[in-house]
């Protein structure tokens, strides 16, 4: 039952053109490793979905592998905007670029009522926001008990849902630990989960209320030492975040950015994300 | 560095940081409102609780975090939870008191646009959009605002409602059916504001040190109202000022690459 598979063979049988996929965490756990492997595949016509799209998404609309992006914060995080999407969304380039616009609670909502496999999630939200206005995905109900008028916006549900985890054990349960962020509810809202881990052990060694997934609701565990940079796995090693302020400048520039898709991501395999994290490995 | 011995920037952020208190639950926003929050809790509140939408709750990170879940904030915070249960159980359940937002875009009612310059549809600029802001505003207790003064930031009509702040003014928040405060302050590089009581719009009650009525108003895009009894923002204190430049000077040592010094 067991599904550890080269992170090759993990992309290739999960992830197929036109799928909906959510490559989720919360500025923790990003699978960068992943997502690289995805433009290195050159999978196509992507629905990609998450809550911050952050550098993976700008790296993958950038090499026009999407068709759309649901998500709630399009910035690189403490730095500014995602200038690759920005691109997209004001110039159509290397595509145009259709965009659905949450907010994160609606996006946390939704995701929670993928994996409670209910058609909609219901929040108290968007009360005087534009967004309702723009986005016909946004609606509202009214509280039978109440009457009070409650937001409304669909269940997401991806074909395939991909995140970094800490661990695994030889079974395949998973761990995740720290800012756990909304990967448990993307993993179990989606029809297929594939997940990197930093290393497999014998005993997940966790207590009794920790966020385990359990083996039998993945459908591929690939190890991929530092997976996450530059992003980070806590425990493991640090946020790198002078990456994330470099990526401002390689971002700012069609031609600077195709030089590092093809040096970084094309040319290179999953095995370099080891060496990336070798001066940030944590203390403890 | 001004000839007062502090900067605007300084000054906004230390003004920003007075406004909370030790019994304040604050949802924390990266940047000037991440520093102001921090610069409290290591000064006059030392209790206060600090909250990052990553879901980090209790903080005290030694260095400012470039992102809302740099690591540091939950190595160092109470207890860290899934970002689904911080926006449906703290936040919308009514448990955070202060929320502090900066604005792309804000007019004098404290709406915010962070979503995008010009149409919707056909941008001029598309900024990253409204995150957490949105349940933010309408959620927390009150709201606090902190923004550097511009024509270009404090304008008469935001492009976008991200945050709905006062709206029109007047009851429109009630009217919505929305029971929290919304904007009480905004703190700037120049002024700090208060809404008026009836009609909500954002009042100078108070000038940094050096700074005139002028001066505020030639960076503001709407007719500037002052109060009757305009007072002077008192000068950071030297601890306030050294406090806010050690965090900087840790928090830049820490993203440039280089492993983060440790407080002294």
């Amino acid at each position: 039952m067991t599904k550890f598979l080269s992170l090759h063979d993990a992309i290739a049988q999960n992830v197929h053109d036109g799928d909906v996929v959510a490559f989720e965490g919360f500025t923790h756990l990003i699978p960068i490793a992943a997502g690289h492997e995805a433009i290195r595949q050159g999978i196509k016509d992507l629905t990609v979905v998450r809550m911050t799209p952050d550098i993976i998404y700008d790296q993958m609309i950038g090499m026009g592998m999407v068709k759309k992006a649901i998500f709630s914060y399009a910035g690189n995080p403490g730095v500014g905007l995602l200038r690759r999407m920005r691109d997209a969304v004001e110039n159509a380039w290397p595509r145009p670029l259709e965009i659905e616009e949450h907010s994160h609670a609606a996006m946390a909502n939704a995701y929670e009522a993928g994996a409670a496999g209910l058609p909609c999630a219901i929040f108290r939200g968007y009360k005087g926001a534009d967004l309702a206005n723009v986005n016909p995905n946004i609606r509202s109900v009214t509280c039978p008990f109440t009457g009070e008028e409650l937001a409304a916006v669909p269940a997401i549900r991806p074909d395939v849902s991909v995140i970094h985890a800490q661990k695994a054990d030889a079974k395949g349960n998973v761990l995740v630990e720290g800012i756990v962020g909304i990967q448990k509810e993307a993993v179990l809202a989606a029809k297929r989960a594939v997940v990197t881990v930093e290393e497999v052990v014998d005993d997940l060694e966790c207590g009794p209320n920790a966020c385990v997934l359990p083996d039998w609701t993945i459908a591929a565990i690939a190890v991929v030492p530092g997976g996450a940079h530059p992003s980070y796995t806590q425990g493991y090693y640090d946020r790198d975040n002078s990456t994330y302020l470099e990526w401002d400048k390689v971002s700012a520039d069609r031609e600077a950015f195709q030089t590092w898709i093809e040096d970084n991501v094309l040319d290179v395999g999953p095995d370099v994300f080891a060496q990336r994290i070798e001066n940030l490995r944590s203390a403890a | 560095m001004s000839d007062l011995g502090f900067t605007p920037d300084e000054i906004m952020t230390i003004a920003a940081a007075r406004a909370l208190t030790n019994d304040d639950v604050c949802f924390v926003g990266i940047g000037a409102p991440s520093a102001a929050c921090n610069v409290a809790r290591l000064t006059h509140a030392p209790d206060i609780t600090l909250i990052y939408e990553s879901g980090t709750i209790g903080t005290a990170p030694d260095v400012l975090p470039l992102s809302i879940g740099d690591g540091e904030l939950c190595e160092t915070a109470v207890t860290t939870v899934a970002v689904p249960e911080m926006f449906r159980y703290w936040l919308q359940g009514g448990r955070i008191s202060i929320g502090f937002l900066g604005a792309a875009q804000l007019d004098r009612f404290g709406n915010i646009n962070t979503t995008v310059i010009g149409d919707y549809n056909k941008p001029k600029v598309r900024l990253p959009g409204g995150g957490g802001a949105p349940e933010i505003a309408s959620s927390c207790g009150e709201i606090y605002i902190t923004m550097k003064q511009s024509l270009r930031g404090m304008v008469e009509k935001i492009d976008f409602f991200t945050s709905f702040g006062h709206g029109e003014g007047g009851d429109h928040r009630q009217r919505l059916g929305i029971t929290t405060k919304g904007p009480t302050r905004l703190i700037t590089d120049l002024a700090m504001w208060k809404p008026d009581p009836e009609t909500k719009e954002f009042t100078v009650v108070s000038l940094h040190p050096g700074v005139t009525r002028d001066d505020v108003q030639a960076t503001c895009g709407w007719t500037v109202k002052f109060a009757d009894d305009l007072e002077e923002t008192p000068r950071p204190t030297e601890l306030e000022l050294t406090t806010l430049r050690d965090l900087k000077a840790r928090t830049e040592a820490a993203h440039s690459g280089g492993r983060k010094p440790k407080a002294a």
